[in-house]
Formats: C-alpha cells, structure tokens, sequence
C-alpha cells in the first residue's frame, strides 16, 4: 500500500523502554567512590601503596581477560567489576606487602572466587574478602606487618608498628590512648586517616565522602550498612569496656580496623548479600555481631572481613527465609 | 493534599510532552476497514453479514457467541468485500470482516435519548452489550461481564482509571479535558447499573488541569470523588488503583470485585455514555499516535478496523529512524511486525520510537542480585528469582515464587540494571507449567 510496507521493524517482547542504570555503570561508580579513600592512602602509606592497589587491579582485570580468552566466554571486564574486586581488595591489604601479595591475591579473587563460580552474579562469597582471608592464612607474617604512616611521600625507612585494634586486644586502652596522646587526638587521626591498618581502610571522613556518593546515586541502602554499625556498635558499649558492662567505647570500634570500608562498600556487595531488604538488616546485623565477637573474643584484633565472609555463606538460606508477600496476601487485605 | 499510592514502581520519561497539547481529531475515513471479529477477552463473534452485502455504519456484522463476549459493529458504510483470517496486532491471525468504505456515513440507527437516566438497570446494561462496549484501556474485557458481578460479591464503588500511566499516551486525558460531562455522565451511568453510591476517578497528578475540570464537572454531585494520584506507573493497574483510591487490596489471582469495587477505563465510560444516550456502538475510539518517530503527534478519533499504517499516513508518516511500532503504551504494549493491521477497541496508542533508545534482548547480563526488581515490583514478587529459575528451566519452581501472580506490567525489567529481559522469562515460564 504505501512505502512502510516491506519496512523491517523490530519485534521483542515488552518493555519497550529501559532505565539508564547499567551493571557497568554501578560498579564503575563503586570505584569512584572508592578513590578518595585510596587517595588518603597514597597519602599516608606512600607510593608503596599505589604500586600494591596497581598491581592487585591490574591482576584482577588480567586474569578476567585471559580467563574468558582461553575459555572463549564473552569478555566481561567491561562491567567494571573486575576492576572494582581489586580495587577493594588493594585497599584491603597493607601498604608493605611484597609484589606478589597483591598478584596471588587477586587472581585468587577473581579465578577461585568469582570465575570458577560462573562468573559476576555467580559467587557466593565476597571476592575481594576471598582474597584477603586466603593471603592471610597463607601469608600470616606478611599480612600483619603494619606501617606507621608517613607525612606523605617522604623518603624515609618504614617504621613497623601495630594497628589501633592490634593495641587495644594486646595492651588495652590506656596504652591505646598514650600512643595518639589523648582521646580528642586519636579521634581526630582515626577521622583523617593517620594510622595504622590496611591502605583504604584508615581514613573515615574519605569513606564517608565515598558512602555519601552512593546513597545519594541510591546505589546502597541503609538496611545493610546501618544494621552492621548498630549491631556493633551496641555490642562494642555493652561488651567491649573493661570489667563492667556498658562502659565500652562504640566510637572507636566504629572508626578503627575495616568497619567502615568492611559495612559501606564490602558487607553492600549486591550478589554476595541478601536481596530482600528484610533479609538485608538481619544480613548487616549478624556482620556487625560476628565482627564484635572477633574482635572482643577472638583470636584476631579484627573480625570485619571473617564476619562478612560467614555472613555471605548464609545469605543463600537468609534469601529463602525472607521472600517477599504478594500484593494483596497481607491478613485483611481485602477489606 | 495526601496523593493516592501503592508500593513499588517505576518512574520512566513521561514524554507525554509530544502528543498532550494536540486536541482530539477525527481521524480522516479510510477507503476500507478491516474488523476483527475477535477483539475482546472472550469468544470471538461469529459473523452475520456475507461478501458482497451492503452493511450501514453501526450495523452488526458480528454477533456476540456466549455471554462473556462483545457484538462487532462495522465501523463505516459500504460493501463487505471480504471475510477472513487477518494479521491482528497482538501477531496471531484473527477472523475478520473487510469492508470497502462508500463514505457515505451512513447510520444504521442511532436515536437520541435524552430520558436515558430513567431506564432501569437492567435495560442500560442491555444497551451497553448491544454496544458492544469492552474495557478500552488495552485488556479489552467485555463491559456488561463486569456489570454484572455475582450477588455473593456486594459492589459498593466503581472507580474510573483516569490514571493514563503509560508513558507517551495521552487519549485519555484528552478525553477528561475535552469530555468531561460526558465522562461523568457514563459514570453515573456505570454507578446506576451496579446500584451503588460512590463513585471515584483516579487521576494521576501529572495532569492537574485535568484534575481541575474534572472535579468542576463533578462538582454537583456529591458521590463522586475526584482522587488525585501520585505519578508512578503502573498506577493504572486495577489493583494498584483500587489500593490507591480505596487502601484496599485485591487479594493473590482475585479480581476487583473482591475487594468490592468494579473499575472502568475513561473511554469506556464516554462509549457507555453515548450507547445509552443515542444508541451509539462502539465504532471508534480516541487513539495517541505519537512516539519520537511518529512526525507529527496526534490524538485521533479512529474507526474501528482502519489500518494503522493509514493512522501513522494521517500523522505525517514514520521518520526514516524508526526501529520499532507499538501497539499500545511503551510497557506493556506490543510491538508490531507490520503496519497493515487493524485499529481495535482496545487499541489506546500507535507507537513508533527510534533505534537509540532501544535494548536488544539478547544483549543481557546476569542477575547482579541489585535488588532493584524487587524493590519496584507492584505485586511484591521477586522478579529476580523468576527469570534466574526460568532463564534455568526450572519452571516449576517459578511457580512457589508466584509466577502466576504477575501481571507483565514491566516494572522490573525496566530497572534491571543487567538489562535482563524478565517479562520474557517469565511469559515463557507461564507458557510452559499449568498455573
Ligand atoms: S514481576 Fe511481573 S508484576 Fe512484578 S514488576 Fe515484573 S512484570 Fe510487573
Ligand atoms: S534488577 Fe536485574 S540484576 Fe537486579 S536483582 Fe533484579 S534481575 Fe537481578
């Protein structure tokens, strides 16, 4: 009849129109918000720090790459999460560590963990964390050798020390307190970053800035994150003074070791946590309890990244137990 | 003022920018319409003309077999000059009825009854199937059907859907700004004949104007109810607007009726209008062609059967970027594979929209298990876990995650971030396991 006769159009089920939001571009605004807390690292742990998270993102990327090469998958290092696995587990490490830290780390991360598992979306545990548990226990010497930090880039010989929580399991508060010279002060340094500990995990105001971008993008929720901090922090008060009970300090548990990275950026990990939000509390709240355990009971001055780790095991079962209720299920719906 | 809401949805680009200025025209009369003899949920009718007769605008030529079913009227005068299966825009084939327009207009039978509002119940609902009338938003459910609810489901309210939550369309707004009267006046029309006392318009509050007039034409009567809405899709959906409007909630695979309420799109309470007032039949509706592609954006009344290639010729034709045609609105509609099928009663939109915009299904991820589906999911699934177990095969147990409690309003794969093509999955889930 007229011209659009023989016109091809395309036909596919509906939706016809999709959202802006991508997988690349979640993960991609992740690293983003990663970067000032990598910054403060570079700062304080030098360029040291910078080949350590370089090394650990080049190999996470590389081994995705050759992985789907000899595989012949489709290449996915394009949806960013590749990069950000080890980004975060850069982060994770500290500044001192040999090349090959990082190197064994990250293949370990993205092969063992993720690849292995079918790939993103695929894997049960946090592959970052994988990483890290496995260079610890493999690696325990090496993996605990903490650097004082330095006013930027100065060349001088690192000075070994311990990290605020190594302090407070060994030595107890009072210690913790002489070396920052007063309470204000070490607030201030554990607020800045001027302290021992992993690279990305030392400086709070950065990852806060970097938590505040991804509530505001709403690529987080409060649900995880909040729970996490709650439940430790009520377990820090009650449990984590000396002798008496709710005589704990909530604040500096809150600011030292890999609360912070560990609740905002690794504990929200979308696959590896529950996806109801219900599911979500009780996930951040068990990351908060375990972390607390270990900390005040165990045998680590940390627990974040155990906790989290036990806490992906059992998101599968947290998954079954909190589905959703059908619209119109509620007691009393009807009317 | 508290806006009526629901939990979950989605926000997409209303673009109703294109088409919403352009006042009702009637669309110009083809030279031969083709009519689905099968354009409602139901049985289709069977024909009663034969090739060659001459049949006059509104005249029957397809009879309603069965009480859930809908007569078909020919849409203009002229001569039958062929019957058989035609390409129907949903993609099957349809029996259907050609008819070479004489241009005459000539009406089979149409009296003005100004005395309609003394009529019993009874007599206006047998008007309204003589009519032909269905459910104008897409769905196309025979009217009288839902007039007439079984006694063990007491009916206390009939809310009319002037939600209009698809994207692009703009028919039905055009209606309440242009109709108003008339769309009150099927209201009541609709409230005599389930005798009950209150009536409501949902009307999303993107469109305050037609808020505005709407409640000006109501203003004399106290039972009706003009609820403004908040702006979310898919308010339109009937249980969404019931809770909306009401706070009350259809349960699981219920219907209105079970929550005690009977819902009518606004076209069909204009079409119920004029069926009772003049006898009128269903022979055409208010369509919005519009879409990026479409040259010029129109709303137009279109005969039933007119081809909707004619329809996009009346709008200045396609763009040459034009990737995809829809019948419908952008979430639900459908896509066409061609031009050359009918306008039908059910038809609220024609559009086209160019290839940038588009996601091809087959470029998708994996479920990052973001949680976004969920989160907007009306009917409180888990659209996540129903395209993992289908995208797996395992249909059956799509089912203990409510497969059969969707209703493909596309909410979901709207926000997956992995660009999952979940109504996808899901739809193949429901072909292949019993509910
Ligand atoms: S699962 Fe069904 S009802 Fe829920 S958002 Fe997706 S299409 Fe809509
Ligand atoms: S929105 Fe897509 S990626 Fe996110 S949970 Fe749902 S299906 Fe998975």
């Amino acid at each position: 009849m007229d011209k659009n006769k023989d016109r091809q159009f395309l036909v596919s089920v509906s939706p016809h129109v999709r959202s802006e939001e991508t997988t690349a571009r979640i993960m991609w605004s992740v690293s983003a918000a990663l970067l000032p807390a990598a910054a403060m690292g570079a700062y304080f742990f030098g360029p040291k720090a910078v080949i350590t998270i370089s090394i650990s993102i080049i190999v996470a990327v590389l081994t995705e790459y050759l992985y789907q090469k000899g595989m012949k998958k489709k290449n996915t290092i394009g949806d960013g999460s590749a990069l950000l696995t080890g980004l975060l587990l850069g982060l994770n490490l500290p500044a001192s560590v040999p090349f090959y830290i990082p190197l064994v780390g990250a293949v370990v991360a993205i092969l063992i963990t993720k690849l292995i598992f079918g790939g993103l979306g695929y894997n049960i545990f946090n592959p970052a964390l994988v990483g890290r548990a496995f260079l610890l226990m493999s690696f325990p010497k090496l993996m605990t050798i903490w650097t004082q930090p330095t006013a930027a880039f100065v060349k001088i010989d690192a000075v070994t020390t311990a990290t605020p929580l190594g302090i407070l399991k060994e030595e107890g508060i009072q210690k913790l307190l002489e070396t920052f010279g007063g309470s204000f002060n070490m607030y201030m340094q554990m607020l800045s970053g001027n302290r021992a500990g992993s690279i990305g995990e030392t400086s709070a105001i950065a990852l806060l800035a970097g938590a505040a971008f991804l509530f505001y993008k709403r690529y987080i929720t409060w649900h995880v994150p909040f729970s996490f901090l709650g439940s430790a922090a009520l377990m820090a008060w009650i449990f984590g003074g000396k002798g008496a009970f709710f005589t704990g300090d909530p604040l500096l548990h809150m600011l030292s070791g890999g609360m912070l990275l560990g609740s905002f950026f690794m504990a929200t990990d979308y696959v590896t946590s529950p996806a109801v939000k219900k599911g979500q509390i009780l996930f951040g709240a068990g990351c908060g309890f375990l972390t607390m355990l270990i900390r005040l009971k165990g045998g680590y001055p940390e627990g974040v990244m155990f906790a989290i780790l036990i806490m992906n095991c059992l998101t599968p079962m947290i998954d079954r137990g909190f589905r959703t209720k059908v619209f119109g299920s509620a007691k009393g719906a009807a009317r | 003022m508290t806006l009526g809401t629901f939990r979950g949805g989605v926000h997409p680009p209303d673009k109703k920018e294109l088409s919403k200025d352009k006042a009702i025209a009637a669309c110009s009369s083809p030279a031969r319409v083709v009519v689905p003899l099968s354009q409602h949920i139901g049985a289709p009718c069977k024909p009663v003309v034969e090739i060659g007769q001459a049949v006059k605008k509104g005249e029957v030529i397809g009879a309603a077999e069965g009480f859930v079913s809908a007569p078909v009227h020919s849409s203009v005068s002229g001569k039958v000059a062929a019957i058989g299966e035609f390409l129907s825009a949903t993609g099957r084939m349809v029996q259907s009825v050609v008819i070479e327009n004489d241009m005459q207009e000539e009406w089979a039978a149409l009296k003005d009854n100004p005395d309609y509002e003394k009529l019993s119940s009874e007599e206006l609902k047998e008007k309204i199937k003589q009519a032909g009338i269905v459910g104008m938003g897409g769905a196309a459910f025979p009217a009288h059907v839902k007039l007439s609810p079984p006694k063990e489901k007491p009916i206390d309210a009939v809310i009319l859907n002037g939600a209009e939550c698809e994207p692009y369309l703009t028919a039905d707004y055009r209606i309440m700004i242009e109709r108003a009267p008339d769309v009150i006046a099927g209201l009541k029309v609709l409230m005599k004949m389930l005798g009950v006392s209150r009536g409501y318009i949902g009307i999303e509050d993107n469109k305050p104007d037609a808020v505005e007039i709407i409640k000006k034409a109501a203003e004399s009567d106290s039972a009706i109810e003009i609820i403004a809405l908040e702006v979310k899709y898919p308010q339109g959906a009937e249980k969404m607007l019931i809770k909306s409007v009401t706070g009350r909630e259809v349960p699981p695979r219920g219907l209105p009726m079970d929550a005690g309420v009977v819902v009518h799109n606004i076209g069909t309470a204009v079409a119920v209008y004029e069926a009772v007032r003049y006898g009128k039949p269903l022979v055409e509706r208010v369509v919005t062609i519009t879409g990026e592609s479409i040259k010029e954006p129109k709303n137009l009344l279109v005969k039933v059967g007119t081809l909707i290639s004619d329809v996009v010729e009346e709008c200045g034709g396609l763009a040459s970027d034009t990737a995809k045609v829809i019948s419908g609105g952008p979430m639900m509609g459908f896509a066409l594979s061609s031009l050359e099928v009918p306008v039908t009663k059910g038809t609220s939109g024609v559009l086209a929209i160019p290839e940038q915009p588009i996601i091809h299904y087959e470029h998708f991820g994996p479920c990052i298990r973001c949680g976004r589906c969920i989160d907007v999911c009306p009917m409180g699934l888990m659209p996540s876990m129903l395209s993992v177990l289908s995208e797996k095969g395992l249909y059956e147990e799509a089912k203990e995650y409510k497969l059969f409690d969707c209703f493909e309003c596309g909410s979901c794969t709207y926000v997956c971030p992995s660009k999952r093509p979940i109504v996808q999955f899901i739809r193949l889930a429901k072909s292949l396991v019993k509910p």
